[in-house]
C-alpha cells in the first residue's frame, strides 16, 4: 500500500478558511455566552449577596493563581504540548516565598518566580533539545518539583514571617482592584500582546500547526519551545508567590492537581489540544466561568436545599469538563484524530 | 576457517556500543540487577524472605495496573483515570456489604459480589473513557482526565469521605492470603503478566492493539476495528485498575477515599516509560513495564531503607525516569 493513499484528500485551505474563524468565533463567543448565563443565573437564585463587589472580587482573586497557570498552559498547549509540572511548581515557588519572606517581599517574590523559571528552564531544555516528548517531561519534573519541594520545607509548611511585608502582595488594592487580579490583567495583556503581536507569538502557532513544515520553514523550533515552557514555569512561580501570599504559608503539598484544573480551563476556553489555535482570553473566560460555577456551588451549599456534599464538587467538576469537550467535538467538524501527546 | 567476523573484535564492546545496541528493558533489567547487587551488599535484611514479600506485595499492585497502562500506551493513549478507578472500586466493595439485605450479608453470596461488582463497575468506567476517546474524537489524555477530575469525587460521595472499616477475613484474603507463602497479589501479578504478555504477542487482539498504536488510519484501512479495540484497551485497563483497588483495600482492612490509587498513574506511566514502552505507540513490552516497576519500587526501596528524605527520593525517581526516557530516544545513546 502506497504511503499517499492514506493520506485524507487535501482541503484548499481558503474555502475552509471562513468556516474555521466562523467556528472558531462561535466557540470564543460560547464560552463568554456561557459566562453570562451562569452569571445571571447566580444573580437570579442568589442575589445581592452574590453580585456584591465583596463576593466577585474574592471570587476573582482566589482564582488568580488558576489564571495565571492557564495562561502559560494555553501557550504550551498551543505548541501542541502539554506542561504537567505546574503545580508542583507552584508549591515549591510558594515555600521558597515563605522561606525567604523574612528578607522582604522582593526578595522572596524574585525568589519564587526564579525557581519556577528555573525548572521552567529544565522542561524547555530538555524538550527543546533533547527531544525529550514534553508528557513525560513534565511528569517528571512533577515529581522533581515536588520533591524539591518537600525537602526545602522539611515535610512541612512553612510559614511566612509575621513582621514581613511580604502578604502586601495580596492585601494591596489598586482603587477598587485587589493587586493579584492587577497582576493577572496585566499578565494576559503581555499574553495577548506577545502572541497576536510578536514574532515569538506566530512561531508558537505555526509550530502547534505542524511543526515539521515549521522547521522546514527555517522557524526557531528549539528557541520557541524553550521560551514557551520557561514561560509556563515562571508563571507558575509567581502563582506561587501570590498562594503564599494569601495563606501566609507556604506548604509542599499545595496544588495538588492544579495543572489539571488549568488544562480543563484551556480546554473550556476552546484552545484546541492538537494545537496551532487558541486566544488567552477566551483561556481567562474558562478560567472566570469555573471560579464562577463552585462560587454558586458554595452558595447553593449556603441553601441547604440540597445536599450537596463537597465531594460532589469534584464530580460536578469531571462532569463539567465532560459536556465542554463533548460540545467542543461536536462544534469542531474539523477535529482531528491524533496522536495522544 | 578466519573468524574475521568484526562483530566479534574486543573493540566493539565497547561501553557505548552496548548502551547503543541494548534495548531499554535490556538496559532496566541491567539497572535492576546492579540496584539488587548494591542493596544485597549494603542494606541490611534485604535478603530475607520477608523484605522480598513485603517488596512484591507493595510492587504487585503497581504492576497490575501498569499491565493495563502498557496496553493503553502501545495503542497510543494514555489512561490518567486508573487511580480514580482504583478508589471507586475500593469504595464500592464495603458498600455492597453495608446495604442491609440478608443476602448479601451471607458470605458465600456478599463477598464473591463484593469482588466481582467492583471490578466490573471499573471496567464500565473504562469503556466510557473508551467511548469518549473513539466516539468524539477526544484526545486520551482529556476524555481520561474526566475521571480523573471527577472520579475520586464519586469515590468519596460513595463513602461519604470517611474511612470505612472493611474487616472481612474472606476478602482481606486478596490482600493477606498466602497459598504455599506467596501472597496472593504476587500470585494475581504474575498470572496477569503472563497472560498479557502472552496476550499482546500471540493474539488477534494483541497485534491490533500495536497496530493502532503504530498507525491507527492505517490499521483501519487494513480493516482492523478499531473503534472496537480501542474500547476493549480502556475496559481492560478500567478491569486491572478495579483490581487493584480492592488489593489496596484487602491489605489495609478499610477503604479510604482519599488514599486508595493515590498518584497510581503517576506510578503506573513511569513503570511503563523504564520498562522500554515508548509514548509514541506501536510498540510495548508487558515484561518490561514489569522490570521497569520492580526497579522504580526498589530504588523508592533503597532510598528510604538509607533514611533518605521523602523529597529527594522523589527527586532521585524523577531523574530515573528521564535518564530511562533519554537513552530511549530514535537515536539514542551518548554523543
Amino acid at each position: 500500500m502506497e504511503a499517499g493513499e492514506l493520506r485524507q484528500d487535501a482541503v484548499d485551505p481558503s474555502a475552509t478558511a471562513y468556516s474555521k474563524v466562523a467556528s472558531l468565533w462561535l466557540r470564543g463567543q460560547g464560552v463568554l455566552i456561557a459566562l453570562i448565563l451562569v452569571f445571571l443565573f447566580g444573580a437570579w437564585r442568589y442575589g445581592d449577596k452574590f453580585t456584591s463587589s465583596f463576593n466577585i472580587w474574592s471570587m476573582l482573586k482566589n482564582n488568580t493563581y488558576f489564571a495565571l497557570i492557564a495562561l502559560g498552559m494555553t501557550f504550551v498547549i498551543m505548541t501542541a504540548g502539554i506542561d504537567l509540572s505546574v503545580g508542583a511548581v507552584v508549591a515549591l515557588s510558594a515555600v521558597t516565598a515563605a522561606r525567604l519572606s523574612p528578607h522582604g517581599l522582593w526578595v522572596a517574590l524574585a525568589a519564587a518566580i526564579g525557581i519556577g523559571l528555573l525548572v521552567g528552564a529544565i522542561n524547555g531544555g530538555l524538550i527543546a533539545v533533547f527531544k525529550v516528548q514534553p508528557f513525560i517531561t513534565t511528569l517528571a519534573m512533577l515529581l522533581a518539583a515536588r520533591g524539591a519541594a518537600l525537602n526545602l520545607s522539611h515535610n512541612a509548611s512553612v510559614s511566612v514571617d509575621y513582621a514581613s511585608n511580604y502578604k502586601e502582595l495580596w492585601k494591596t488594592e489598586i482603587g477598587p482592584v485587589p493587586l493579584p487580579v492587577a497582576i493577572v490583567i496585566v499578565a494576559y495583556i503581555l499574553g495577548s500582546i506577545t502572541l497576536n503581536l510578536t514574532r515569538f507569538g506566530r512561531h508558537i502557532l505555526a509550530i502547534g500547526g505542524n511543526e515539521e513544515a515549521a522547521r522546514l520553514a527555517g522557524l526557531p523550533i528549539d528557541r520557541t519551545l524553550f521560551f514557551v515552557y520557561l514561560l509556563s514555569g515562571g508563571l507558575a512561580g509567581l502563582a506561587g508567590a501570590l498562594l503564599a501570599a494569601q495563606g501566609n504559608t507556604g506548604s509542599p503539598i499545595a496544588a495538588v492537581g492544579w495543572e489539571l484544573t488549568a488544562i480543563a480551563a484551556v480546554v473550556v476556553g476552546g484552545t484546541l489540544l492538537t494545537g496551532g489555535r487558541g486566544s488567552v482570553w477566551t483561556t481567562l473566560v474558562g478560567v472566570v466561568l469555573l471560579g464562577l460555577i463552585f462560587n454558586e456551588l458554595n452558595f447553593e451549599r449556603g441553601k441547604g436545599i440540597f445536599d450537596l456534599t463537597q465531594y460532589w464538587e469534584e464530580v460536578i467538576r469531571g462532569l463539567f469538563l465532560l459536556i465542554v469537550i463533548i460540545l467542543q467535538a461536536r462544534l469542531t467538524s474539523t477535529a482531528r484524530v491524533t496522536r495522544t501527546m | 576457517m578466519a573468524s574475521t567476523t568484526p562483530r566479534f573484535t574486543s573493540g566493539s564492546l565497547s561501553l557505548p556500543d552496548l548502551v547503543r545496541k541494548s534495548s531499554q528493558t535490556q538496559r532496566a533489567l541491567f539497572a535492576l540487577i546492579l540496584l539488587s547487587i548494591y542493596n544485597a551488599l549494603a542494606t541490611t535484611n534485604f535478603l530475607t524472605l520477608a523484605t522480598l514479600r513485603v517488596n512484591l506485595t507493595q510492587v504487585a499492585t503497581i504492576v497490575i495496573v501498569a499491565v493495563g497502562m502498557t496496553y493503553v500506551i502501545g495503542s497510543g493513549g494514555i489512561d490518567l483515570s486508573v487511580g480514580a478507578l482504583m478508589a471507586i472500586s475500593g469504595a464500592l466493595a464495603p458498600q455492597i456489604f453495608d446495604s442491609q439485605r440478608a443476602l448479601l450479608r451471607s458470605e458465600w453470596i456478599g463477598i464473591p459480589l463484593a469482588i466481582v461488582i467492583p471490578i466490573l463497575v471499573a471496567g464500565a468506567f473504562g469503556y466510557f473513557n473508551g467511548y469518549l476517546i473513539t466516539k468524539f474524537k477526544i484526545q486520551p489524555i482529556i476524555a481520561t482526565l474526566v475521571l480523573f477530575l471527577g472520579g475520586r469525587g464519586i469515590a468519596k460521595a460513595l463513602s461519604n469521605g470517611n474511612l470505612v472499616e472493611f474487616n472481612k477475613p474472606h476478602f482481606d484474603y486478596l490482600g493477606t492470603g498466602r497459598p504455599f507463602g506467596i501472597p496472593v497479589q504476587v500470585i494475581l501479578m504474575i498470572v496477569i503478566v503472563i497472560v498479557a504478555a502472552w496476550a499482546l504477542r500471540s493474539t488477534t487482539f494483541g497485534r491490533y492493539v500495536l497496530a493502532i498504536g503504530g498507525n491507527e488510519r492505517a490499521a483501519e484501512l487494513a480493516g482492523v476495528p478499531v473503534t472496537r479495540v480501542k474500547r476493549q484497551i480502556y475496559v481492560l485497563s478500567g478491569l486491572l485498575a478495579g483490581l487493584a483497588g480492592l488489593i489496596v483495600v484487602a491489605i489495609n482492612t478499610s477503604n479510604d477515599p482519599y488514599q486508595v490509587g493515590q498518584d497510581m498513574e503517576l506510578d503506573a506511566i513511569a513503570a511503563v516509560a523504564v520498562g522500554g514502552t515508548p509514548f509514541t505507540g506501536g510498540r510495548a513490552t508487558v515484561v518490561g513495564t514489569l522490570i521497569g516497576a520492580f526497579f522504580i519500587h526498589q530504588v523508592r526501596y533503597t532510598l528510604i531503607s538509607h533514611g533518605v528524605a521523602d523529597g529527594t527520593t522523589r527527586m532521585v525517581i524523577a531523574g530515573a525516569i528521564l535518564v530511562a526516557v533519554l537513552l530511549q530516544r530514535p537515536k539514542a545513546g551518548w554523543r
